[in-house]
């Protein structure tokens, strides 16, 4: 018995500093965050109790559903977008090639470079008259693109530079994919006779279909965690076209000081989150 | 020609386009940032001037060093925690046996899947309520422990064989002992993943410390280059600002030129357990 409780004493010792990070930073704010949202306060002042006032607010929020639409025009921009270009990279890195690491090193480059450099440099390569992309554009005979002042454009641009950041590292997971396809199927393949598409749609897509899943789950997530992005490049304008949902909570909490709406807000915004990872893993589950 | 060549060049020129557009970006901004602002807004392959005015005005206007300094150190203290008590409950967790052993491991995957959205705002009061706004405590301690460490660790600890633990316990180690003196040695490329994660995280981390410290002199680097490039101080010169940029992104580009290998192996496994 003596020694039982020791043993355990020590058990409980080694995963003492994980116990009181998840009361302090995980339980506690779970639950007070709850309790915020009840509530309107300004941190100030004595917190007051409001009902669901927050929640009824919210759903009238002209600005909520705005943030949410914003999110999901970044989502349905940025994940085909992001597949396909990484899907071809990866399949151009697959063949034999010369100076292959030197190219999975650049292309993975932006993965590692802080989000705030990024921006900064998109930032000038989008400008309207002195931007890079729009010199080239003109070079080739196409028109300017007002790639941040336009509302219907602005959150399609930053699509566009998230992916380019992050594509190299789902190059990588392809790459893997790609790689654990045994070399013998496309010889059988071949003996058979197969067109290069039937080999990439009949051996190559479901073994890489996993990593379609995977990408399409963590960039829902990115796309739901946007802040600094939308934060450098058009503080969430033109007419809050860019204004995404960590944005929003950042705003309301840290230039209103509406900290109950503010809670509010994260809570919603993370019980949709959840539901849309649940229901992506749940049409995964169905598809195989 | 064969229609295999023509393929091979097709390739190698769509390669080296994607190469180019990967790299150019960071090549233009480091250039710009050498060049006189009146000389800005062209987009060359070569610098026409060099001239380091614009760093001097930026070291003028920003105590850029000084955050240096405080990312390098909440960075590294960071890592350190995450290393050391990742591998004290991965080791628990997968080595020994208590009441709760199975409940604690589910609660630690559960907390992986929860938005941070949640528990933005309530971390934030609780950090005014200690008192911790404008210190490091409010950088440093809520970052201390991390899930994905704690997962990595248990996984590679359940890899080793028991005998080499109870080995060490007949010799007299204490528990932490092999941990850091027994098992760590055979876990190197284990926390050499996590390591990086966790301070190439940290040092690029923003929104936290946007919220939790207002005093310049605290501030970390991301964060006060953001500040600088959206506010006002650097009086709307472009270069100024790609200065404070370049100076973010080199300690990253150093450390990734060095250590390309296993950032890439890092990240991507943590991506695929993600």
């Amino acid at each position: 018995m003596r020694i039982q409780s020791k043993k355990s004493m020590i058990s409980y010792f080694l995963v003492s500093p994980y116990l009181v990070h998840l009361i302090l930073f995980v339980s506690f704010p779970v639950i007070f965050s709850v309790v915020l949202t009840f509530h309107k306060w300004n941190i100030i002042s004595e917190m007051q109790y409001v009902g669901i006032d927050n929640y009824t607010r919210l759903f009238q929020d002209r600005l909520f559903w705005k943030s949410l639409v914003n999110t999901l025009t970044f989502l349905v921009v940025h994940i085909p977008l992001q597949i396909i270009i990484a899907l071809a990279l990866a399949y151009i890195l697959d063949q034999k090639i010369f100076c292959k690491g030197f190219f999975r090193a650049t292309f993975f480059l932006p993965v590692v470079i802080s989000g705030v450099v990024v921006t900064m440099i998109w930032k000038q390569l989008y400008g309207v008259d002195t931007g890079l992309i729009n010199k080239l554009l003109v070079s080739i005979g196409l028109g300017k693109v007002e790639w941040m002042t336009n509302k219907n454009i602005a959150m399609i641009s930053i699509a566009i530079m998230a992916t380019w950041k992050n594509v190299g590292l789902y190059v990588i997971l392809f790459l893997v994919g790609l790689q654990s396809v045994p070399q013998r199927y496309y010889e059988a393949a071949d003996v058979e006779g197969a067109s290069r598409w039937q080999k990439f749609r009949y051996i190559t897509l479901p073994a890489i279909n996993p990593t379609i899943f995977m990408v399409t789950i963590l960039s829902t997530i990115g796309g739901f965690n946007l802040f600094i992005e939308p934060y450098i490049m058009t503080g969430g304008g033109p007419l809050n076209s860019t204004l995404s949902a960590v944005l929003y909570i950042y705003k309301q909490a840290f230039e209103f000081y509406h900290m109950g709406y503010s809670a509010s807000l994260g809570l919603i915004f993370a019980f949709i989150i959840m539901m849309v990872v649940v229901i992506q893993k749940y049409m995964i589950e169905k598809d195989e | 020609m064969s229609r295999m060549k023509v393929t091979k060049i097709i390739i190698y020129i769509l390669l080296i386009g994607a190469g180019f557009s990967f790299l150019y970006p960071f090549y233009w901004m480091i250039l710009a940032s050498l060049t006189p602002e009146s000389q800005l807004g062209n987009f060359n392959l070569l610098p026409l001037e060099i001239s380091f005015e614009n760093y001097l005005l930026m070291f003028s206007k920003i105590p850029i060093f000084r955050s240096l300094l405080n990312s390098t150190v909440v960075a590294a203290s960071s890592t350190t925690g995450v290393l050391v008590f990742g591998s004290m409950i991965g080791y628990a967790l997968a080595k020994r046996d208590f009441r709760g052993r199975n409940a604690l491991f589910f609660i630690i995957i559960f907390t992986m899947t929860l938005p941070f959205q949640i528990t933005l705002i309530p971390n934030y009061v609780l950090m005014v309520k200690f008192r911790w706004v404008d210190t490091f405590a409010a950088l440093i301690i809520p970052s201390l422990n991390s899930a994905f460490a704690i997962i990595m660790f248990r996984q590679v600890f359940k890899g080793i064989p028991d005998d080499l633990i109870d080995a060490a316990r007949v010799d007299g180690c204490g528990e932490l002992r092999i941990i850091f003196q027994v098992l760590w040695p055979n876990i190197i490329p284990t926390i050499i993943t996590v390591g990086i994660i966790t301070f190439m995280n940290s040092w690029n981390e923003v929104l936290w410390p946007l919220i939790v410290i207002r005093d310049e002199n605290l501030m970390t680097m991301p964060q006060l280059v953001t500040l600088f490039a959206v506010g006002g101080r650097s009086d709307a010169q472009l270069g100024v600002k790609l200065a404070s940029a370049v100076l973010l992104a080199l300690p990253i580009i150093i450390a990734y030129s060095i250590f390309q290998k296993h950032f890439i192996r890092s990240m991507a496994s943590s991506g695929l357990k993600g």
